[in-house]
């Protein structure tokens, strides 16, 4: 995945899509999408949460709960102290921040994915904290927003990171069993382990235009085939016109269209 | 009862010369001293049993003595042995009236997901799994056992069928993971594999997955949610190829052999981590070695299981089954949940020695009522 250069603040910089010139502030005040081509940029969680949820109203859950070292892996750095580096970077103790809030006036569960950590990757407290949420939202009778991205699993909790997608999705049969309304918001990139569980499951499937989403790597796939990947390959747009996302939603409409389906639902 | 050859006839593994691995060299050295000995014996008349004899119990240890010490990159190169077992020999092996299935009634046939109705012992199953191929031409019949998104349909359309029929479920896990291809994206292999696992954990009818070889990724989860899960003492069960690890994290291929070290992911590791709930023990060499040893363990592992699995009711079954993923590798620290919730009593099923410590209050809650059996180990 490419790292998406940080921004300072109150400075000129280009789109990463369109090359266009463009004034930070004018871009955060577009709800971090460029106002020339209309790429919606990375965001982390609260940013994310601040830009979604009626002002004031976000309860954290759970922000306690921090990752260990199970297997006590090591590469060339060992995972204690990537995730030691990646907390300092964001603050964050690991890549979901989770609660209840208002979105127009209407109670949610949210759970919101933080590609600023580890690339969103998902380990024991990325599942707990979305079976959590899954749950609290069954108990609570709430429609669940989870606004997905992630690189996949988090290879360094090996397979106790596999499980996180059996756990979130025998969660989610629960919840459907229980007749609970759970809307996912897919943005740029959910990929992989999280694509292939959680993601996927929503009654409906939202995604920001351009985002990336698909389950194998492009260049796993590129080796595969021997050839060029077709135009739009693994994008949002991709995805709706196969069948798998309901409805492309831009940044600015989306706390309209969740509103809008929780009241379909009658939720 | 006729016992029915799926797809390919057996190639009688039993008989064929074994191909040795790269660490089964000091082996093959012992063997071709064997056949020398033997032709010396035949051309000079001279009485070497005793020295063939002593050469066949050196080649014995010594083969017990390498599987006994497997590396986790040796394991891998054991399940992806070209001469070990797959799902249509251990079908052949242990399965009577065998009777496949096809298609998932919505794109076409996975012939890389073998599916059908077949008895073992006296219960009658569906059985769900991936098949590698045999020869060249089956194995890219079969993309080398990696199954599209009409795969894992047509897996979740015949497990509705057990469900609706009242047959409990086994599945056979082999695969190094989802085909990656455009077609596989274009038609949602994402999808296909999360409905599966979301539907299997509420299918209602007992379900026992096995890795008989290799356990990849999200391609094995999609057939690998149950009531028990075991693993083929060579097999393994990871979370990305040891090669792909590598790739990533150490930027080079070279590396595998520590990324498989790292990834923790052989069959001993994953019970200690409480993983997965059974080993299946293996004869001497690997299961390439003695195949119908080998699924002569697995038959006996399979019928002891579904036993006990048919005793409960299902909701019971239901019950533990939601349970054990529930709480299934839960490792982190979460101080509140010290303080708020009580202990559970008498959490633990696997002695505290084997148990990687989740730190101060993290949930590792078993359900005391499904305990471990190492059956046929």
């Amino acid at each position: 995945m490419v790292e998406r250069r940080e921004i300072p603040a109150g400075v000129w910089d280009s789109c990463d899509a369109c090359g266009h010139m463009v004034y930070h502030k004018e871009v955060a005040e577009n709800l971090h999408t460029c106002p020339e081509c209309g790429h919606h940029q990375r965001v982390n969680a609260r940013t994310r949460i601040d830009m979604l949820v009626d002002p004031g109203s976000f309860e954290e859950k759970d922000a306690d709960l921090s990752p260990v070292d199970p297997l006590k892996f090591k590469d060339r750095i060992p995972y204690n102290e990537r995730l030691k580096a990646a907390q300092d970077k964001t603050g964050e103790r690991d890549a979901v921040v989770s609660g209840r809030a208002f979105i127009r006036g209407r109670k949610v569960a949210l759970a919101v994915m933080n590609s600023d950590f580890i690339m969103a990757s998902m380990g024991s407290v990325v599942g707990e904290k979305i079976t959590r949420a899954i749950e609290r939202a069954t108990d609570e009778d709430l429609p669940l927003i989870v606004v997905t991205a992630s690189g996949g699993a988090r290879m360094q909790e090996g397979m106790v990171s596999l499980m996180q997608m059996a756990k979130t999705s025998a969660a989610l049969a629960k919840m459907d069993d229980a007749g609970g309304l759970y809307i996912v918001v897919a943005t740029d990139p959910t990929t992989a382990g999280v694509a292939a569980s959680f993601a996927s499951l929503g009654d409906f499937i939202l995604a920001e235009p351009g985002a990336m989403i698909g389950f194998a790597g492009p260049r796993v796939i590129a080796n595969t085939i021997k050839q060029e990947l077709p135009e739009g390959f693994q994008t949002a747009e991709f995805m709706k016109e196969h069948g798998f996302v309901d409805r492309i939603v831009k940044r600015q409409d989306l706390r309209r269209e969740l509103a809008r389906l929780i009241d379909y639902c009658g939720k | 009862m006729v016992m029915q050859t799926v797809n390919s006839p057996d190639r009688g593994l039993t008989t064929a010369p074994i191909q040795y691995l790269e660490f089964e060299q000091p082996l093959s050295r012992i063997e071709n001293d064997i056949a020398l000995l033997k032709v010396e014996k035949e051309e000079t008349g001279r009485d070497l049993t005793a020295e063939i004899a002593q050469q066949e119990s050196r080649y014995q240890a010594r083969l017990k003595r390498l599987y006994q010490h497997l590396t986790p990159w040796e394991t891998v190169l054991v399940a992806r042995h070209p001469q070990r077992p797959l799902i249509t020999d251990h079908i052949n092996h242990l399965v009577s009236d065998f009777c496949e299935l096809s298609g998932d009634r919505t794109f076409g046939d996975d012939r890389a997901m073998v599916t059908g109705f077949g008895r073992i012992g006296g219960h009658k199953i569906m059985i769900v799994g991936h098949n590698k191929g045999k020869d060249t031409p089956g194995r890219v019949a079969c993309n080398f056992g990696c199954a599209h998104p009409e795969g894992y349909r047509k897996a979740l359309l015949k497990m509705k069928l057990a469900e609706k029929f009242k047959l409990p479920i086994v599945c056979m896990i082999d695969t190094q993971g989802a085909f990656p291809g455009v077609g596989s994206e274009e038609r949602g292999i994402s999808h296909a594999i999360a409905v599966n696992m979301m539907e299997m954990s509420r299918l209602r009818t007992p379900i026992v997955c096995v890795v008989i070889g290799e356990g990849g990724s999200g391609g094995a989860l999609g057939i690998g949610v149950g009531d028990r899960v075991a693993v083929m003492e060579h097999g393994f069960y990871s979370v990305i190829s040891a090669e792909g690890c590598a790739a990533i994290l150490w930027k080079t291929h070279e590396q595998k052999s520590r990324a498989a070290e790292a990834l923790k992911f052989t069959a001993k590791h994953l019970k200690k981590l409480d993983l997965i709930d059974d080993i299946i023990a293996e004869p001497v060499g690997g299961a390439h070695r003695d195949p119908v040893q080998a699924s002569a363990n697995l038959e006996k592992y399979l019928i002891n299981t579904l036993r006990e699995l048919k005793r409960p009711r299902i909701e019971t079954v239901l019950r533990r089954r939601y349970e054990r993923f529930r709480n299934i590798a839960s490792f982190f620290d979460a101080p509140s949940d010290v303080a708020q919730k009580p202990k559970p009593r008498n959490p633990k099923r696997t002695p505290a020695t084997t148990r990687i410590a989740n730190g101060g209050g993290g949930r590792n809650v078993k359900d005391p009522a499904t305990p471990s059996k190492d059956a046929a180990s």
